[in-house]
């Protein structure tokens, strides 16, 4: 099982007496992409935000990188980690969010070296020339000094991606990125997503960005209701979908 | 210069004219009414403005102000951070503080701390049950009148003062954890790196007023003889029976202080404001309100 990056077996999850996720197993294997799909209220969220633990799990397991997030097994008995240990988990988990969450006091620079300094101490000229490179990277270099009110939702957007890899982490979670752009400014947002694709990153992507799936998805699982109903290539699932709900829902968003 | 330029006489606005000149007018006939009335003695005025006494006191006023305050500032962030905690026990702790505090007027706790050293004439602290005392004496010794007012004034601000953080901390959108969480950021870290910062621009302007109330309402002090302004200025016209006079006097040099202390409130709202374009419906409406973002 080394290769794997996320192996998630069974994940359940409620709020109060709502099931939200009834069993999800999926796995994603070491620099490859798997595009999560599903109708709005299906669960994509909510199993994105249990991988990197921001939600406790009421059962199953989820390993990412062989280590089980959350908790401490010894023998049969789970103990749930402390928060510092959570926190230290994370930081190998970068997260992408529908509405950005950039940092709105903080320079688009600044939001990149915030974690890098304040919780890995690097120190603070190697941050900066490593986020002015990564602001580079995502076509922002001479951006640096705006504040995300003076970006465009697509700058914002790169700039989040920016913060997110300057963590160095070994996997990307995409909570719809593009959701909350304007048409024109998806497919900015769109190619350096791709391009960290090409460079061998690790993703799990919410989106209903077909196109995408398509090219840059090795896998691509259709949730309902809490549930895996479907997985496979782009091809498998895109163009000859087995089950109803599954064209259903790639007509309804064609 | 283009045909199509804009060229306009600019809106006129009479109403802040004719508004203005009525608060000048209605000003001016007060000092008026003051200055010539008979039982007030303008020279015992000119004579005390400047009185080392006077002096002093307004001196104390200013350091007990800003040490309440300070008090109270780091005080009410904890009180904020408690009640907002999912921990039941710290919830109703914070809760239990602040309604004391704020349910019990402040001239009570003044002269109830003033007087703690009737109640508990002695104080020992150490571990209980053990032969460990770190600190043993009398009361009034340990608690001179000048901390128990600082301690009064300060616990009720502080009561006072967590709901702003609280409402503070609650005005900053719920994403912001999320993203520092997932940065592997912790708690305390968050609190004082992104959400504290961000939530500074909702609780400057209340605090400003706060600290306002706070200065004046050390005049309070008197009851328990600290020597602060107000307690000098009644103290001096208890001798020379000109009431009036030193209440002018005091009252000038509150105001003094008052409007002197209102100029770091604008430094902070500049500094905290950075980042956070407000060009809104309420800037063009009234004509307040950044239009740039400011750095
Ligand atoms: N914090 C929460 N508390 C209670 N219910 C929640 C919470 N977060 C999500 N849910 C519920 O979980 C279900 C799945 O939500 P979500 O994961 O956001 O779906 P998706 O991202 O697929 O649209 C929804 O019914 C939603 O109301
Ligand atoms: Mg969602």
């Amino acid at each position: 099982m080394s290769g794997l990056m996320v192996d998630a077996r069974s994940v359940r999850k409620s709020f109060g007496s709502n099931e939200v996720l009834k069993g999800i197993t999926l796995s994603v294997e070491q620099g490859q992409v798997l595009v999560l799909l599903g109708p709005s209220g299906s669960g994509k969220s909510t199993f994105l935000r249990c991988i990197n633990h921001l939600e406790t799990i009421n059962g199953g397991r989820i390993y990412v990188d062989g280590d089980l997030m959350g908790y401490r097994q010894v023998g049969d008995v789970l103990h749930e980690m402390k928060p510092a240990a959570i926190a230290a988990q994370r930081r190998h988990i970068g997260m992408v969010f529908q509405r950005f969450n950039l940092f709105p006091h903080l320079t688009a620079l600044e939001n990149v070296i915030e974690a890098p300094i304040g919780v890995n101490k690097e120190n603070a000229k190697d941050a900066k020339q490593r986020g002015m490179k990564l602001l580079e990277r995502v076509g922002l270099g001479d951006k640096f000094d705006h504040y995300p009110s003076q970006l465009s939702g697509g700058q914002q957007q790169r700039v989040a991606i920016a913060r997110a890899l300057a963590m160095e982490p070994k996997l990307m979670l995409f909570d719809e990125p593009t959701s909350a752009l304007d048409p024109e400014l998806v497919g900015e947002v769109l190619n350096v997503m791709r391009d960290l694709a090409k460079e061998g990153m690790t993703m799990i992507v919410v989106t209903h960005e077909m196109g995408f799936a398509r090219e840059v998805a090795d896998t691509v699982v259709f949730m309902d209701q809490g549930l895996v109903v479907e997985a496979g290539s782009p091809a498998e699932v895109l163009d000859n979908p087995q089950h109803e709900r599954t064209k259903a829902f790639i007509n309804s968003v064609l | 210069m283009n045909e199509d330029d804009v060229v306009a006489k600019p809106l006129r606005h009479p109403w802040r004219w004719i508004s203005g000149v009525l608060v000048v007018g209605v000003l001016a006939l007060f000092i008026f009414s003051l200055y010539s009335s008979p039982s007030v003695d303008h020279d015992i005025i000119v004579k005390y403005l400047f009185n080392a006494q006077i002096l002093n006191g307004a001196w104390l006023t200013v350091v007990i102000t800003v040490v309440s305050m300070l008090i109270a500032t780091i005080l009410a962030v904890i009180l904020a951070v408690m009640k907002l905690s999912p921990n039941p026990l710290l919830k109703l702790v914070a809760s239990a503080f602040i309604g004391f505090f704020r349910g019990t007027p402040l001239l009570l706790q003044i002269v109830f701390w003033g007087y703690l050293g009737i109640i508990y004439p002695t104080l020992t602290f150490g571990i209980p049950f053990t032969d460990i005392v770190f600190i043993h004496g009398q009361t009034s010794a340990l608690i001179p009148s000048l901390a128990a007012g600082i301690i009064a004034l300060a616990l009720n601000e502080a009561a006072y003062s967590a709901e702003i953080v609280r409402a503070g901390i609650l005005s900053v959108d719920g994403g912001q954890m999320e993203a520092a969480s997932s940065l592997g950021m912790r708690g305390g870290y968050t609190l004082r790196r992104i959400i504290l910062p961000q939530a500074m621009r909702v609780i400057i302007p209340p605090m400003g007023n706060e600290f306002i109330s706070m200065l004046k309402n050390t005049a309070l002090l008197e009851v328990v003889a600290v020597l602060e302004l107000y307690t000098q200025a009644t103290m001096i016209s208890a001798q020379n029976l000109a009431q009036v006079e030193l209440l002018v006097v005091a009252g000038f040099w509150y105001l003094v202080m008052t409007t002197i202390l209102s100029i770091p409130q604008r430094q902070l709202e500049k500094k905290y404001g950075r980042g956070f374009n407000v060009t809104t419906a309420r800037s063009r409406m009234f004509g307040f309100g950044k239009k740039e973002v400011s750095a």
